[in-house]
C-alpha cells in the first residue's frame, strides 16, 4: 500500500518496520514529527526527553541493552548531544541505533544553518541522507542494518524541505527483532583512556571498511546521460539538480560519510564537467578536489541559504524565470512576520518588560518574538538556556547594580533542557539576578508537545510533574513569586521588587498557552469611543486583533477571543469584554 | 504534465488542510504526488505557502518561480506576495479577504489598495471571490479552504467524485458535510 506521508512520519514508519523498540527525543523543527508520528505506534516506547544529549544517551544504551533504538533532533540539538555522539562512535552498538538530525538550510525556524555533515566527519559516524519520504522510510531501515553490520552509530540527515515534504510511501509489515543479548564487555562499553585507545584504532578501521562498503553500495547511484555534463548531489538539493539538469549524468550520494574517494573517480572517469550541488557546506566538493576530481561549486552557488530549481538555473545557466510581477515595485509590499497570537500570555509579560524598560536577557521559543515591534522588549538570545547565563553574564559584567535593570526569561520546556544549571550557577556564584520562567504548560513552538512541567508525558498521560518552587528552594532560591503575566498592575510591583532585591530571584509567570484546548477564552472586546483617548498603549502589545483604523481603535471580532489583556492594559477604561 | 499548486495565506488560515486535500486527490486519481508544508516559526500569523504537485512524475517538491499552475490564496496581499510563483497562463484563485500584517497594524506600512486592478492587469486568469462569505454561508469561516479547492477542482484534470471523496477522507467527521457543501459553493461558483 501506498500512502503519501511526510518524510518524518516515513522514518518513524522506518522504525516500526525495522522492529525498532526505543525511541527518546526532544522537539526541534523540523524534526518534531518524527517522534509524535513514531508515539502512535504501540509497539515502540517512545518518549519525551528533558533535551537531545539525554535522549542520545537513552538511545544510545537501549542500543548496548540490546533493542533497536532511535533518537531524534534538530541541527542544534545535536550540538547539545555532540558530547555523547562522539564517544558512542567509539563504543558502537550492540543492537542497530540511528540518530536522525534535521538540518535547516534556509533557518525557516532555527537561529543557525549550521551543516551536520561536520558532525558526520567529526565523530566518523557514517551518514545516510533520503532525498524523499520513501528513501526517508528506506535509509532508515537500512540504517539499522549498517549500524549493526559495522557496531557504528548511524546518522540519518534530513533537512526541513524533505522532511516537512509529503510522498508517495509503499508501507511494509513490521520485522519483529528480537532483543541482542546483553553481555557485560567493559573494555567495549565503559571509555576511559585505556579502552578508548583500542577503540579509536577500530573506529578509523571501521572508516575504511565503510568506504569500501559506499563505492559499492546501491545507496550511492550513479546515472550516465550526458556525458559532457553531470552533477554529484545529496538530499533535497538532488531533487533541485535533477529538475534543473534533466539530461545531465549525475551521482547521488545516499552516503554522505563517508564518502568513497573510488567512486567520486569513477563518475569523473565517464563525465567531463562535473558540477556539485550541495546546500550549505562545500563537503562533498572538498573530497572531490582532495582527491584530484575537477569540479565546480561554490565557485558559482552559495554556502548561504537554501537552494531551489531556479537559482540553480539561474547560477548555472544564466536563465531567469518567467515574472508576472516584473517592474512592480515590491518593496511596497509589506512582510508578514509571525507574531504572538491572539490570548498569548507572553504578550502580558513582554508589555510589562518593556514598560519597565529593563534589558532582557532572552531565549529560544514563541516568546521570542518580542523581539519584534511592536514589543521590540528583548536584547539578547543565542541558544537554549542561555535566557539565565546570559543574564549572569551581564550580572558578572556589569556588577549587582545593573541587575535592578535587568532580567532573564526563559520558557518552560526551556527551562527544563537547560535551564536549571545556569541557575545552579547563578546562586553557587553568588550572583543577584532575576530569571522569570515563562510558563505556559507547553512546549509552544514546535506545536505543542508535553514536558516535565506540565505533568503529562507524549501520550497525554499523566506523569510526575516537577515543582518549579520546590526546585528553586533546593537549589538555594530564598526568592520566588509566581505572577499572572496578564495582573499587569501586579506582576509589575513583584518584578520590580525581584529586580531591586540583591539577591538570586526567580519568578514563574504562569497562563497556558492560548492554543490549548483547555483553554477556553470567551466573548470579545470592544471599543468605548467615548472613553478612548486613542493613547494606543493597547496597539503597543502588538495584538493582531488590535488595529488603528481611520482615526480609531478597531478590534478585529474575527481574531479577539476574549483574553482580556488589553482591558488591563487600558488606563481610561476605553476596553469592554462583552460575550460573543 | 506535472501540475504546480502553489497555496498562499496566514498561518492558521488552513492551508495545509487544502494542501492535503489536494494531495489526497491527486493520490486516488493515481499520480505521482509531491506536498511540501511549512511547520514552525512561520505559522504563528506568518505568510504561509505550500506546494502541491502531481503528475506522472513529480521531482521537486518545492515549485521553481513562475511555473506554477494555479495559485490559491487565502487572502489579497499573500496573492500579490506570491503572484510571480505563476507560469505564463497561469490561473490566480483569491479569495477577497484582507487580513493586516503587523507593520500595518503599526502604521509603519500601508495596505496596498491596487492589489486587484494591478493582479487582473498582470495574471492571464484571475478569479478574486469572496470565500469568507461563502464559507459562513456553508456553516463555518473555517471551510474558505474548502470553497477555494472547490472552484480550482471545477477547471482541474480530477474528477468531482475524486474531489470529494477526498474531502469525506481527510476532513474530521464532524466537519465532512460543512465542508463539501464549502466545496461545491467554490465548485459552482460564478462572477
Amino acid at each position: 500500500m501506498k500512502k503519501l506521508l511526510l518524510a518524518n512520519e516515513a522514518v518513524a514508519r522506518g522504525l516500526y518496520e525495522a522492529g525498532v523498540k526505543v525511541v527518546s527525543a526532544y522537539p526541534g523543527t523540523p524534526s518534531t514529527e518524527i517522534t509524535e508520528a513514531t508515539s502512535k505506534y504501540d509497539e515502540i516506547y517512545t518518549e519525551w526527553a528533558p533535551n537531545e544529549k539525554v535522549a542520545l544517551e537513552v538511545a544510545a544504551s537501549s542500543a548496548i541493552a540490546g533493542a533497536r533504538s532511535f533518537c531524534a533532533m534538530k541541527h542544534v540539538g545535536l550540538n547539545v548531544a555532540s558530547d555523547p555522539l562522539f564517544t558512542t562512535s567509539y563504543i558502537g552498538v550492540n543492537a542497530g541505533f540511528v540518530i536522525a538530525v534535521a538540518d535547516d538550510p534556509g533557518m525557516h525556524s532555527s537561529q543557525n544553518e549550521q551543516d551536520s555533515r561536520h558532525y558526520a566527519k567529526a565523530a566518523k559516524v557514517m551518514m545516510l541522507e533520503p532525498s524523499d519520504s520513501q528513501e526517508a522510510k528506506d535509509f532508515t531501515k537500512k540504517a539499522f542494518e549498517l549500524s549493526e553490520r559495522f557496531d557504528t552509530p548511524i546518522l540519518l540527515r534530513l533537512s526541513t524541505r524533505v522532511s516537512h515534504s509529503r510522498s508517495l510511501t509503499t508501507l511494509e509489515d513490521r520485522v519483529d527483532v528480537p532483543l541482542k543479548d546483553y553481555v557485560k564487555n567493559p573494555k567495549k562499553n565503559v571509555m576511559m583512556p585505556a579502552m578508548a585507545k583500542v577503540r579509536h584504532e577500530i573506529v578509523e578501521e571501521r572508516v575504511i571498511k565503510q568506504k569500501e562498503y559506499a563505492f559499492l553500495s546501491e545507496l550511492n547511484k550513479i546515472c550516465i546521460k550526458n556525458k559532457d555534463i553531470g552533477f554529484i548531489s545529496s538530499g533535497i538539493a538532488f531533487q533541485y539538480a535533477r529538475e534543473a539538469l534533466p539530461d545531465a549524468s549525475y551521482l547521488k550520494l545516499g552516503i554522505t560519510y563517508p564518502i568513497s574517494e573510488e567512486l567520486l573517480k569513477k563518475f569523473a572517469s565517464s563525465v567531463k564537467k562535473i558540477y556539485v550541488i550541495e546546500e550549505l557546506e562545500p563537503i562533498i566538493e572538498t573530497a572531490c578536489k582532495a582527491c584530484g576530481i575537477e569540479v565546480t561549486g561554490k565557485q558559482l552557488l552559495p554556502v548561504t541559504g537554501e537552494y531551489s530549481v531556479e537559482l540553480l538555473r539561474n547560477r548555472l545557466f544564466g536563465q531567469k524565470p518567467y515574472n508576472c510581477m516584473e517592474g512592480y515595485d515590491m518593496s511596497k509590499v509589506p512582510g508578514r512576520p509571525p507574531v504572538m497570537c491572539p490570548g498569548c500570555p507572553h504578550r502580558g509579560i513582554f508589555h510589562i518588560l518593556k514598560r519597565l524598560k529593563l534589558t532582557v536577557t532572552g531565549d529560544i521559543g514563541c516568546y521570542t518574538l518580542a523581539t519584534l515591534q511592536p514589543l521590540v522588549a528583548m536584547d539578547t538570545s543565542l541558544c537554549m538556556g542561555s535566557g539565565i547565563t546570559s543574564l549572569h553574564g551581564f550580572n558578572k559584567a556589569r556588577g549587582d547594580e545593573y541587575m535592578k535593570k535587568c532580567v532573564g526569561v526563559i520558557g518552560d520546556s526551556t527551562f527544563v533542557h537547560s535551564g536549571i544549571t545556569g541557575l545552579i550557577d547563578i546562586v553557587y556564584n553568588k550572583g543577584v539576578g532575576t530569571v522569570i520562567v515563562l510558563d505556559n504548560s507547553i512546549t509552544g513552538m514546535t506545536g505543542h508537545q508535553n514536558n516535565p512541567l506540565n505533568g503529562l508525558d507524549i501520550h497525554n498521560n499523566p506523569a510526575k510533574q516537577i515543582d518549579l518552587v520546590m526546585l528553586a528552594k533546593s537549589i538555594g532560591i530564598e526568592r520566588v513569586r509566581i505572577i499572572d503575566p496578564f495582573d499587569v498592575e501586579e506582576a509589575m510591583r513583584v518584578i520590580k521588587e525581584e529586580v531591586n532585591a540583591m539577591e538570586p530571584s526567580l519568578i514563574i509567570s504562569q497562563r497556558p498557552c492560548a492554543l490549548l484546548k483547555t483553554v477556553k477564552y470567551k466573548g470579545c472586546v470592544t471599543v468605548d469611543r467615548d472613553k478612548c483617548t486613542k493613547c494606543k498603549m493597547c496597539m503597543s502589545l502588538g495584538c493582531p486583533a488590535i488595529s488603528f483604523k481611520n482615526n480609531k481603535i478597531e478590534i478585529d471580532t474575527s481574531l479577539c477571543n476574549g483574553c482580556g489583556l488589553c482591558v488591563n492594559v487600558c488606563r481610561f477604561g476605553a476596553l469592554k469584554k462583552e460575550e460573543k | 504534465m506535472v501540475k504546480s499548486i502553489v497555496i498562499a495565506g496566514v498561518g492558521g488560515q488552513g492551508t495545509l488542510f487544502a494542501s492535503t486535500i489536494i494531495g489526497e486527490a491527486a493520490t486516488l486519481k493515481g499520480f505521482d504526488v509531491k506536498v511540501s508544508e511549512v511547520h514552525g516559526m512561520a505559522q504563528r500569523g506568518g505568510s504561509v505557502i505550500t506546494y502541491v504537485r502531481y503528475g506522472e512524475e513529480v521531482i521537486s517538491p518545492i515549485i521553481p518561480v513562475g511555473e506554477a499552475d494555479v495559485l490559491i490564496a487565502f487572502e489579497q496581499l499573500e496573492a500579490l506576495r506570491w503572484a510571480h510563483y505563476l507560469k505564463k497562463g497561469g490561473i490566480l484563485i483569491s479569495n477577497t479577504q484582507k487580513i493586516d500584517p503587523m507593520p500595518v497594524i503599526t502604521s509603519s506600512m500601508q495596505y496596498p489598495d491596487d492589489i486587484i486592478s494591478e493582479l487582473t492587469g498582470r495574471v492571464d486568469n484571475c478569479i478574486f471571490m469572496d470565500a469568507s462569505v461563502l464559507a459562513e454561508q456553508s456553516g463555518s469561516i473555517r471551510t474558505v479552504n474548502s470553497v477555494l479547492i472547490g472552484r480550482m477542482a471545477r477547471d482541474s484534470d480530477i474528477e468531482k467524485e475524486i474531489w470529494l471523496e477526498a474531502l469525506k477522507k481527510i476532513a474530521k467527521p464532524a466537519f465532512i458535510d460543512m465542508n463539501i457543501k464549502a466545496f461545491e459553493a467554490g465548485y459552482n461558483y460564478t462572477v
